[in-house]
């Protein structure tokens, strides 16, 4: 069932376009990454879903357009994770956390124990309940990458949307930090739209990949449809094979030994 | 809303603490201590000779149900009650209302420089003043005088000024081109208000003395006059503490949580102005209390606003009272200026924070 719908949706800045007649649409409970070369218009199209950006078209989502939603509304069902989130000085893992419940509270209005208990739970899940009294500051790239998801989680929408959540992670919190989405997805029943560099990863966790270039969709399908050595040449701009090892695909430069 | 709840957080924290704030209840109630102590400090100490231990028992004999004879005689009496009282209670209201203005300012603006004067309310409203001053319409002292009730309006215009401009600029009504409006308008009317300085030389004296700011006009006509601001000001302040948690993550992070940054940006600022203009309306131009005591608030009690909001505002009324007990009292029977001895102690005191505190500043 699509959950998600993007119609046609465009944007220009300054004249540029940025995006240009996209239009997919993502089914409840599907785990979609956005991949293509820098500049291909990932991160604006990822915002744009999010309702964070202006553009043409529509979106909608469970059947309602997103401008008839209003933004505490629209909040309750996207939460967003940015590639650099904010990292407030001085603030606590807890209270971070816990901002993750401002869509549900009243405007003006302070968490009841109803929201203290949902993030307890959440903080457990990402183990990071020893480290609560914590400043963000105080924490490596891999516990503060799994606070932005506790944050987001602690949203408790049905679509979370991540935008390159594994830059600056070394290979094993690569792993971890889409192993752990994994299981809230499941957990959760999350739907997870997210952009992605690095393609391996992509196609090892997705269920659909989507490749942009220049503002466009080239090719949408599954990793094994999208992942054509041939395309990605092309796209890239680089010299590329991809293996398959076990049940996964994998995508390695291809180094010509003439061309040192 | 219960008192609890406006000064500190919701509902009690879950078994693990979250939400849980170790200092809010503390830093509380060392606060109001601190109120209590600078209050009655001011209240009992000053260049008349009144015995301390009689000030105290005629204190005393205004509370409830409490009866003492405090010998005191009728100027005396006068004294505590129609000088040295309303002194205290603009000096906390004053001070309160600085600390907390500084403090939301840097909130709405995520920059730790950002003080009450930023959108240029101490240029309009030095501006106003002057203009009162050099044209006869006050002095500086009384009830009808004009000099509070043109620097509140220079304020109040200065900051609708920079706001209209910094948000028709183009950039996408980002802060920054606010707070580069404030510096535009900031100059633009002290420009003016020094060129009417330099054509009235005769009033330099009075102008220069409203400019450093002072409490020894003290009257209950000018606490009346700022204590609706400064409630209101502080009230809805107050209200939005948590909100301005949410606005530390950006604007792009708030609105993914539901908050309209801007919107939550006109109301504080909004809020803040108007006590800010009250204050300097009656106190002139004090500087140093928004920028010090909220930051020094966030060193010892963390960064978070619904902490550092009712803790700057218990710190700036006991801060400003003590300053101007030492003003008045370090020199006595004269009186150094207050946006002297602000600086002057409170430059030291932060030093000494900011060197012993492991904390950041936000």
């Amino acid at each position: 069932m699509n959950l998600f719908v993007v119609n046609e949706v465009g944007v220009r800045i300054e004249d540029v376009p940025i995006l240009s007649d996209v239009s997919l649409s993502v089914n409840t409970g599907e785990w979609v990454s956005i991949v293509g070369p820098n500049g291909a218009g990932k991160t604006t199209l990822l915002s744009v879903m999010a309702g964070l950006q202006k553009a043409s078209g529509s979106l909608s989502i469970d059947g309602r357009n997103i401008t008839d939603l209003t933004l505490r509304e629209r909040a309750r069902l996207l939460a967003y994770v940015p590639q650099h989130p904010e990292i407030p000085p001085g603030m606590t893992v807890n209270s971070y956390v816990l901002l993750g419940r401002t869509p549900h509270l009243p405007f003006l209005g302070m968490e009841g124990s109803h929201d203290f208990r949902l993030v307890e739970q959440v903080l457990e899940q990402f183990d990071l309940s020893s480290m609560g009294q914590r400043t963000l500051e105080s924490l490596s790239g891999g516990e503060l990458q799994r606070c932005h998801l506790a944050r987001a989680i602690a949203q408790a929408t049905p679509i979370v949307f991540l935008d390159e959540p594994t830059t600056a992670l070394d290979l094993g919190h690569q792993q971890q930090a889409l192993d752990r989405i994994r299981l809230l997805r499941e957990e959760h029943q999350v739907t997870v739209v997210m952009t992605m560099h690095d393609l391996t990863l992509a196609s090892q966790y997705s269920d659909r990949i989507i490749l942009m270039s220049k503002g466009r969709i080239a090719v949408e399908g599954k990793p094994a449809e999208v992942l054509d050595p041939i395309r990605l040449s092309e796209l890239y701009g680089a010299q590329v094979k991809v293996l398959q090892v076990d049940d996964h695909l994998v995508v390695v430069p291809s180094v010509s030994k003439e061309n040192p | 809303m219960p008192v609890r709840q406006l000064l500190g957080g919701g509902a009690a924290p879950g078994p693990m603490g979250v939400g849980a704030d170790k200092f809010r209840v503390p830093g509380l109630l060392i606060g109001f201590l601190a109120v209590a102590v600078a209050a009655s400090a001011g209240l009992l100490i000053g260049p008349a000779d009144i015995d301390r231990t009689n000030a105290l028992k005629e204190l005393l004999d205004r509370l409830p149900f409490i009866s003492v004879d405090s010998g005191l005689s009728p100027i005396q009496k006068n004294i505590i009650w129609e000088v040295r009282l309303p002194r205290v209670a603009l000096g906390a209201l004053v001070g309160g209302t600085l600390a907390l203005s500084g403090a939301s300012y840097q909130a709405v603006f995520r920059n730790p420089l950002a003080d009450p004067y930023l959108l240029g309310a101490a240029a309009g409203a030095g501006l106003g003043a002057t203009v009162a001053i050099v044209t006869g319409s006050g002095d500086g002292v009384g009830t009808f005088d004009l000099v509070p009730l043109l620097a509140f309006v220079g304020a109040l215009i200065a900051v609708a000024l920079t706001y209209l401009l910094g948000y028709s600029s183009g950039t996408q009504r980002s802060p920054a081109a606010l707070l580069l409006a404030g510096v535009a308008v900031a100059s633009f009317l002290t420009a003016i208000q020094t060129f009417i300085q330099q054509q009235n030389v005769e009033t330099i004296r009075q102008v220069y003395s409203w400019i450093l700011g002072r409490l020894n006009t003290a009257s209950w006509d000018e606490v009346s006059l700022l204590a609706p601001y400064a409630f209101a000001s502080g009230l809805l302040i107050l209200v939005y503490r948590r909100i301005l948690d949410v606005m530390r993550l950006g604007d792009l992070e708030a609105s993914s949580l539901g908050i309209r940054p801007q919107l939550v940006r006109l109301v504080v600022i909004c809020a803040a102005s108007l006590g800010t203009a009250a204050a300097v309306a009656v106190s002139g131009l004090i500087a140093f209390v928004g920028i010090i005591v909220p930051h020094t608030v966030r060193l010892v009690a963390g960064a978070s606003n619904r902490v550092v909001l009712p803790l700057s505002i218990l710190f700036g009324a006991a801060f400003l009272v003590f300053v101007d007990l030492l003003g008045r009292s370090l020199a006595s029977p004269a009186e150094i200026p207050i946006g002297v001895i602000t600086a002057f102690c409170g430059a030291p005191f932060f030093v000494i924070v900011l060197r012993s505190s492991k904390r950041t500043l936000g």
